[in-house]
């Protein structure tokens, strides 16, 4: 019967936690900002499609945006007030996109349809998932998958196992753990309607052992809400949290080379996006805001937030005492997979896990020596792929040679650059190889 | 003679004397026949194999056009010595070689002229620097200056300047169109070699957002597509950036003067007596 265990992946690195910062802090709900500037696109697959125009009066949780196909979610005000633009504004992802400017009226005005419904758990799965995709629920973890099309898996496709990802493997993050410790109730009957949904047989919820308080806490509350779900206290390992790693270590089961995880019969989600699940399931309440862990040695006073999505990152860390003189570099996410940023003005997003201020010494550039094939970064990498070969070919072009050897397998995880002594962007070779075949693949079909 | 070593002789001898006949009997039983026009063809390719002809190499273009499946003019490193060759060789008359280009860049905004938002420091190639939040430039059209298009060039034509942007070295192109396909930005372009006047800036922002950002970009003030400026139509206004129509006129000399943006390029010396007459013209037209 019981199917997951503590297991191992192959691979991995242990960089240093540095969650001190923020781990003990309570989420500290953010005052609202007079200002939104929410992206039509703040997940994977189609934009959205604006619904509002300049001046449209519109109230918190309104949809300002519709799906723009089945992979796709719509997008929601996030406070009260009239739109003032409909416009390109910078996003985190670099490009400028198509965003929906609100001016705040300070009334805090909510949707009348948002509020509990006891019964939530009779309705029947077509109407659960289409609340979900309604809600513009996307992977709170940071991939922003949108969460119905992995909650719909094609007939055929059996799910066994659901896994609630609460490893939190990035340093510096901690929103998910103070979310596990504040709001278990809410995580667990999200996973219960998640479990509903997919007709599965068992879940579990993986947490890594660095999180003590929070194994203990959620254990406790499965069995006082008497929820047939495990609790898997994981080693601590990066990346354990990633999609794959997880369900090797979980349940034993390897996820074929470009498979995706229902292949085994399982999926994953985030401790988040559970909490969401619920939210949009019971009280149809929409994303609007999320926990974000505002930390690193460029903040004055590190803490976890609760923003509003769309609040511009000078505001969050103006409410977390400013920028810290040395402050240098401007992550989105966390240090091993999150993404630089360019500007203060980028607002918070769905995927928005940390906003992560490195110092001038952190963030300095190291040169890029030859590689000394010392094999680090073969024994560091998750996937059991070659980062030195991958990165050489397609530093002289051999696109084909790259994917013969599984360029298309990296998660994308950072380990083996955090590895190399000799400093090569490994995976920023690897990434741009992987854009140039997705590229070639795209243009063929 | 040591019994050992001579029954060594022997016994190599021997081996030799068999594999080189085997190796004798195959050549002539499994040999390949070469069209001698394939042989003749690649003399005559420039043998850089640059792909301008769009077959992956010189030897399959050289095939490629013996067996009649490409025309004999694609060869553009070669020129029209080449085209005449390949047609004594092919006992063709009458190619047309195409009119000799060459690659300009369309974008004068070095690190001087045009502003970054962030200090770039990734892995040194343009198409892997568009990665991180599109490139460092403010500017999403310009040159991004990491020398992809100078690393590409099969003929060592490009080099990349102090201010950040490629210079093309006129005589050494070939127009193979390498660099061209290369640029993840589109800054470069082939044009005929008789082309003089070209514009470098490629952006479709508005005046004021270019403005902001670079010293040199277009501001899409449609002044070079006035009638005062281009008469005969010479350039139009195609979305936010002007298009050169007819690339020979000489109102184009007109638009190098009048474009308050300085983005209209000049290659090489301004031809000194049209310019005179074309000035008198615009004051004439301004009287
Ligand atoms: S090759 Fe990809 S999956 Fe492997 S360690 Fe590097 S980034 Fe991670
Ligand atoms: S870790 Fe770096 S130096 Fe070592 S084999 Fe990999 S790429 Fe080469
Ligand atoms: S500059 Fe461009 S077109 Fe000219 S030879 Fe080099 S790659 Fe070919």
């Amino acid at each position: 019967m019981d199917l997951f265990k503590s297991g191992i992946f192959h691979g991995g690195v242990h960089p240093a936690g540095n969650k001190r910062w923020t781990e003990q802090k309570p989420v500290e709900t953010l005052p609202v900002p007079s200002q939104v500037i929410i992206p039509v696109q703040q997940h994977i697959g189609a934009p959205s499609k604006p619904l509002v125009e300049k001046g449209a009066v519109v109230r918190i949780g309104d949809p300002i945006s519709e799906a723009g196909g089945f992979v796709s979610v719509p997008a929601h005000a996030s406070i009260s007030g009239t739109v003032s633009a409909v416009e390109e504004r910078p996003h985190p992802l670099g490009l400028p996109i198509l965003s929906v400017v609100i001016d705040g009226d300070g009334q805090e005005t909510w949707n009348p349809e948002i509020g509990f419904q006891a019964d939530y758990l009779s309705l029947d799965r077509a109407e659960m998932l289409k609340r979900i995709q309604d809600a513009g629920l996307a992977g709170m973890g940071g991939a922003t998958f949108p969460t119905h099309v992995k909650l719909s898996p094609p007939a055929g496709k059996k799910i066994d196992a659901v896994i609630l990802n609460g490893a939190e493997c990035e340093p510096y993050l901690t929103a998910d753990h103070r979310l596990m410790l504040e709001k278990p109730e809410e995580i667990l009957l999200g996973l219960q309607v998640m479990v509903k949904i997919l007709g599965a047989e068992r879940a579990a919820i993986g947490i890594e052992r660095n999180k003590p308080d929070a194994i203990k806490r959620l254990k406790k509350v499965v069995a006082e809400m008497n929820l047939p779900f495990q609790v898997i206290a994981l080693h601590v390992k990066y990346p354990q949290g990633a999609e794959k790693q997880l369900i090797r270590a979980m349940t034993g089961r390897a996820v074929p080379t470009g498979g995706l995880p229902m292949d085994v019969g399982c999926v994953v989600q985030n401790v988040g996006t559970a909490a969401a699940v619920y939210d949009a399931v019971a009280f149809r309440r929409p994303v609007i805001d999320r926990v974000v862990t505002v930390t690193g040695k460029g903040i004055k006073e590190p803490k976890n937030v609760l923003a509003r999505i769309g609040t511009p990152y000078a505001f969050v860390i103006e409410q977390c005492g400013g920028l810290a003189e040395a402050a240098g570099k401007l992550i989105m996410g966390g240090p091993m997979m999150g993404l630089a940023q360019s500007s203060l003005d980028i607002p918070v997003i769905k995927g928005t896990s940390g906003i992560l201020v490195l110092d001038a010494r952190e963030s300095r550039k190291h040169e890029e020596q030859v590689c000394i094939s010392c094999a680090h970064c073969v024994d560091a990498c998750p996937m059991g792929l070659m980062p030195k070969m991958i990165a050489a070919f397609i530093k002289k072009g051999r696109m084909a040679d790259a994917q013969a050897y599984h360029a298309l397998d990296c998660i994308e995880c950072g380990s083996c650059a955090y590895v190399c002594p000799a400093h090569i962007n490994l995976v920023h070779w690897i990434r741009y190889g992987k854009s140039e075949l997705i590229r070639a693949r795209k243009k063929a079909s | 003679m040591d019994p050992l070593m001579l029954s060594s002789i022997i016994a190599l001898g021997f081996l030799g004397l068999v594999f080189g006949s085997g190796l004798a009997f195959a050549a002539k039983k499994f040999a390949v026949v070469i069209d001698p026009k394939v042989e003749q063809i690649i003399g005559a390719l420039s043998g850089a194999n640059c792909g301008a002809c769009g077959q992956p190499g010189c030897a399959a273009y050289a095939e490629a056009v013996a067996t009649g499946q490409a025309p004999p003019n694609k060869c553009t490193p070669g020129g029209k010595d080449t085209v005449d060759k390949i047609a004594v060789i092919m006992g063709l008359s009458g190619v047309a070689s195409e009119e000799p280009r060459l690659a300009v860049v369309h974008c004068q905004g070095g690190r001087q002229e045009a502003k970054e938002r962030f200090q770039y420091q990734g892995v040194m190639d343009c198409r892997a620097a568009l990665l991180v939040s599109n490139g460092s430039k403010a500017c999403r059209y310009g040159c991004l200056g990491y020398g992809s298009c100078a690393l590409a060039c099969p003929f060592d034509a490009i080099t990349m300047n102090d201010n950040g942007l490629p210079v093309i070295d006129e005589e050494k192109c070939t127009g193979c169109n390498v660099c061209v396909v290369t640029c993840p930005r589109s800054i470069l372009s082939l044009i005929p070699r008789s082309q003089k006047v070209y514009l470098a800036c490629r952006s479709l922002d508005r005046a004021k957002a270019v403005k902001e950002i670079c010293s040199v970009g277009c501001w899409a003030c449609k002044i070079c597509v006035s009638p005062k400026v281009s008469p005969s139509g010479a350039i139009i206004m195609e979305g936010n950036l002007p298009e050169i129509k007819d690339v020979y006129a000489m109102e184009l000399y007109n638009a190098v003067d009048k474009c308050p943006a300085k983005c209209y390029v000049i290659r090489g010396e301004r031809p000194v007596l049209e310019a005179a007459v074309d000035e008198n013209a615009a004051v004439a037209q301004n009287q």
